[in-house]
């Protein structure tokens, strides 16, 4: 328990020097295997009756944290559900990256290949009053926050019925409860802090998912945002979304301590195996609980990895082997291990999920095609000028190129 | 100067594109004569005189702003460093945390930059927080979340996602601080779309406009003057209701004149109205003395109005001059009001100079109001 762990050791002493003992046990590193997990009974018949799961021992490591339980309750439906979400970011992201290559999308576009696993994970553990926000790899939390993959595909392709309306871009997604999307690496994480504020200062009892890649963990203003969040209690769940390159420099040729869920100091820990996402809606679900408790805020580590490159621009391939990729691919990827969990726990059939793949890529497919059909803001002031400002208070005009282009706002 | 502008003054006449600015100007003027948002109409415009006028510090019209608004709106709160139990650093705060709590009215560690992005944060989430910087200079470890996470997201969610907050605190020259607490932001702000600039310089324009900022859907940048806030100004009545604000970009013109426009803000206003007196006492001429109040939107209206009659422009302000507010200004004369004008339009601005230490030299830094009666008399040929 934290505050024992706190009483044992002074806060000022470095972490390697501390309690050693209390650490000992939890000195092995996380599994990233996506099938893990394991059953001890039968699954029910039905499909919304709930079982449960036993994680792997190898799911967490904490800090100054009890671990959460590693047993989590599931329905075949979920289950279910789960593997359509993950199929479905994975197809829609693919379907981005042909985009792309087709010089469809112009640009930044920053894919999640690797990483369906968190976002459909946070969204099993949360509910839709509580928020989230992230970087830029945002297309999946996007579309788990409830954009449709039209909408978003529509804001790549720069369209007027985009998520953001054609605005935004690859980057810049919202929707209720969902912040971002920002570009900024590290900006999110003090905004953050401030949507789980809000929380406290409404009195609701939601928790804010802050979620940031291991890049951006060494951010100043990451640490500033901690401080505030622990000094005043906030409900906000940290996150490092560690996919072992911020960028194209690994986490241990940019960070001085590796274990991201220890960077909180004086914030409790939990790192988690990010491929498996079981584990991942366990371990939110923990962290909710744990805000809802009034115990402030938790530090998570999502262990986690990119197949594709930082961008579009990017191979992938200078500062990691190919080798790696495909160890990844092969034996930790997040579909293929759910897919054999529910396979081996007989939730479905071998037939039923080509079937759920299929609806995934077919669904994908259709929307992508809307989405092309979807037209294109039209060049005029009207919609340029639209939304700098909250509509009634703008300013009589706003400039355009040249005095002859300034848009009067006509009313 | 003068000799470098009239060439390309000419030449702008002769182009096509002066025609056009011609024949825009009448859409320009019927969309500025609508009404604005926020509209005190009539008590902005006079200058506080009469029965129930009070004397009220520039600090205490702040204060009662930020009380007035927390008591209006719970949620409407208060963070930044040592604005609770200290009283605030300028005392602009005071008394603000026994009244509403230690829940409205935060002090926060000293860090700008997560502070900012946290209130930022909170105004995402629907609150509408008033972030107060101990002064601006120390924003700018915060700038990017002024500029990029408050002021873009409208426009970069496309219109659902506002930001109601305010970010307020001193700025512009203070005396005897040096170059790092000495900095006028004015220019930066001003140029950032989604942003709505204001900079008060009486107690009427503090209270009217801070409080406006506060109830202003947008992220809202109220720049205020260190040496501003112990001045005395009169407070009319009306101004003295709860319900008084002033809207954005709407100019003051504190001194009437027919021979000279001075556009000014902030603690040059006050300077340029002891300027305007001694320029009538001394050499006869009545300058007239716009206060701008707002930086962005700006009241190209009142400038262009004034110019038509007085055909001279100075514009007075603290900033660098690179790229300033004054340039800003100028170049506008240029496109609106080049045909009204006598002469080059000229400006006084801070020197482009780090803030000394030494009193005579930030004296040299900065305009006085023997400065601004001296070069006013030398461009009107005195």
């Amino acid at each position: 328990m934290f505050s024992r762990a706190a009483l044992r050791a002074p806060r000022a002493l470095p972490l390697r020097t501390r309690a050693p003992a209390a650490f000992a046990l939890a000195a092995r590193s996380v599994t990233t295997d996506a099938a893990s997990a394991s059953l001890s009974q039968s699954v029910p018949k039905s499909d919304d009756e709930p079982f449960q799961v036993t994680l792997s021992d190898e799911s967490f490591e904490t800090y100054e944290l009890d671990p959460p339980p590693y047993t989590i309750e599931v329905t075949k439906k979920e289950l279910k559900q789960m593997y359509y979400e993950m199929v479905a970011i994975r197809q829609m992201e693919m379907a981005a990256d042909r985009l792309y290559k087709e010089k469809k999308i112009r640009g930044f576009c920053h894919l999640s290949t690797g990483q369906e696993a968190v976002a459909v994970g946070i969204e099993h553990a949360i509910t839709k009053e509580d928020d989230i926000i992230t970087a830029y790899r945002c297309h999946g939390f996007a579309m788990m926050r409830g954009g449709s993959v039209r909408s978003i595909i529509g804001e790549l392709l720069g369209r007027r019925e985009g998520i953001s309306y054609g605005k935004g871009g690859s980057m810049h997604m919202f929707a209720k409860n969902f912040y971002g999307g920002n570009g900024i690496v590290g900006a999110q994480v003090p905004v953050g802090a401030g949507l789980a504020f809000a929380h406290k200062y409404s009195g609701r009892k939601n928790a804010s998912v802050i979620l940031y890649g291991d890049g951006a963990s060494n951010q100043g203003q990451v640490f500033e945002a901690f401080n505030m969040a622990k000094l005043w209690n906030l409900p906000a769940l940290f996150g490092c979304e560690n996919n072992k390159y911020g960028m194209g420099t690994s986490a241990a040729r940019s960070s001085a301590l590796t274990d991201y869920y220890k960077r909180g100091q004086y914030i409790p820990g939990l790192k988690v195996n990010g491929m498996d996402v079981l584990a991942v809606k366990a371990a939110v679900k923990y962290g909710k609980e744990w805000t809802a408790a009034d115990k402030g805020p938790m530090v998570l580590e999502y262990v986690t990895y990119r197949y594709g490159g930082h961008s579009m621009s990017d191979p992938g391939t200078t500062y990691r082997t190919r080798e790696e990729i495909q160890r990844m691919r092969s034996t930790n990827d997040a579909i293929a291990g759910l897919k054999q969990k529910i396979l081996d726990w007989e939730v479905s059939t071998e037939e039923e999920l080509k079937s759920i793949d299929k609806a995934a890529r077919s669904h994908v497919a259709e929307e992508v095609a809307a989405a092309e059909a979807m037209s294109i803001p039209d060049a005029k002031a009207e919609i340029l000028f639209e939304d700098i400002y909250v509509p009634g208070s703008e300013p009589q005009y706003i400039r355009g190129r040249t005095v002859d282009e300034n848009h009067y706002f006509s009313k | 100067m003068s000799r470098f502008l009239r060439p390309a003054a000419r030449l702008a006449a002769s182009t096509r594109a002066a025609t056009s600015i011609k024949a825009n100007a009448p859409s320009f003027s019927q969309a500025i004569a609508r009404p604005v948002y926020f509209g005190g109409s009539s008590q902005s415009r006079s200058y506080a005189e009469g029965a129930g006028v009070k004397e009220y510090t520039v600090r205490d019209a702040l204060n009662e702003a930020l009380a007035e608004e927390l008591e209006a709106n719970p949620k409407v709160f208060i963070l930044g460093e040592e604005v609770a139990q200290y009283n605030g650093a300028y005392k602009v705060t005071k008394g603000l945390l026994d009244r509403f709590g230690e829940k409205r009215v935060i002090d926060t560690p000293i860090t700008e930059m997560g502070f900012a992005g946290l209130a930022t944060g909170a105004a995402l989430s629907g609150l509408h927080p008033v972030c107060e910087f101990m002064t601006f200079n120390f924003a700018m470890q915060a700038i990017d979340h002024v500029v990029n996470s408050a002021a873009k997201t409208l426009y970069m969610s496309g219109g659902i996602q506002p930001c109601n907050i305010t970010f307020r605190g001193p700025n512009g020259f203070a005396a005897g601080v040096a170059a790092q607490h000495s900095q006028d932001y004015s220019a930066w702000y001003g140029s950032i779309p989604g942003l709505k600039v204001v900079s008060p310089w009486s107690a009427e324009d503090a209270k009217g406009l801070l409080k406006a900022a506060i109830r202003d859907p947008n992220p809202v940048v109220v720049l205020e003057n260190e040496l501003m806030y112990g001045q005395s100004f009169p407070m009319s009545e009306a101004a003295q209701k709860d319900d008084f604000v002033l809207p954005f970009g709407k100019a003051k013109v504190e001194r009437a004149g027919k021979d000279l426009t001075i556009v000014t803000m902030s603690r040059c206003v006050g300077q340029s109205l002891v300027a305007a007196e001694n320029l009538k006492k001394n050499y006869g001429v009545e300058a007239e003395v716009i206060n701008l109040r707002s930086i962005k939107p700006l009241d190209l209206e009142s400038i262009v109005q004034s110019i038509k009659k007085t055909h001279r422009l100075l514009v007075v302000e603290s900033g660098y001059p690179a790229f300033g507010v004054g340039a800003e200004i100028l170049a506008l004369s240029m496109e609106y009001a080049f045909d009204y004008l006598d002469g080059p339009a000229q400006r006084v601005t801070g020197a482009e100079v780090p803030t000394p230490y030494a009193q005579k030299l930030e004296e040299m830094s900065f305009p006085n109001e023997q400065l601004i009666e001296n070069f006013a008399a030398k461009m009107l040929r005195l």
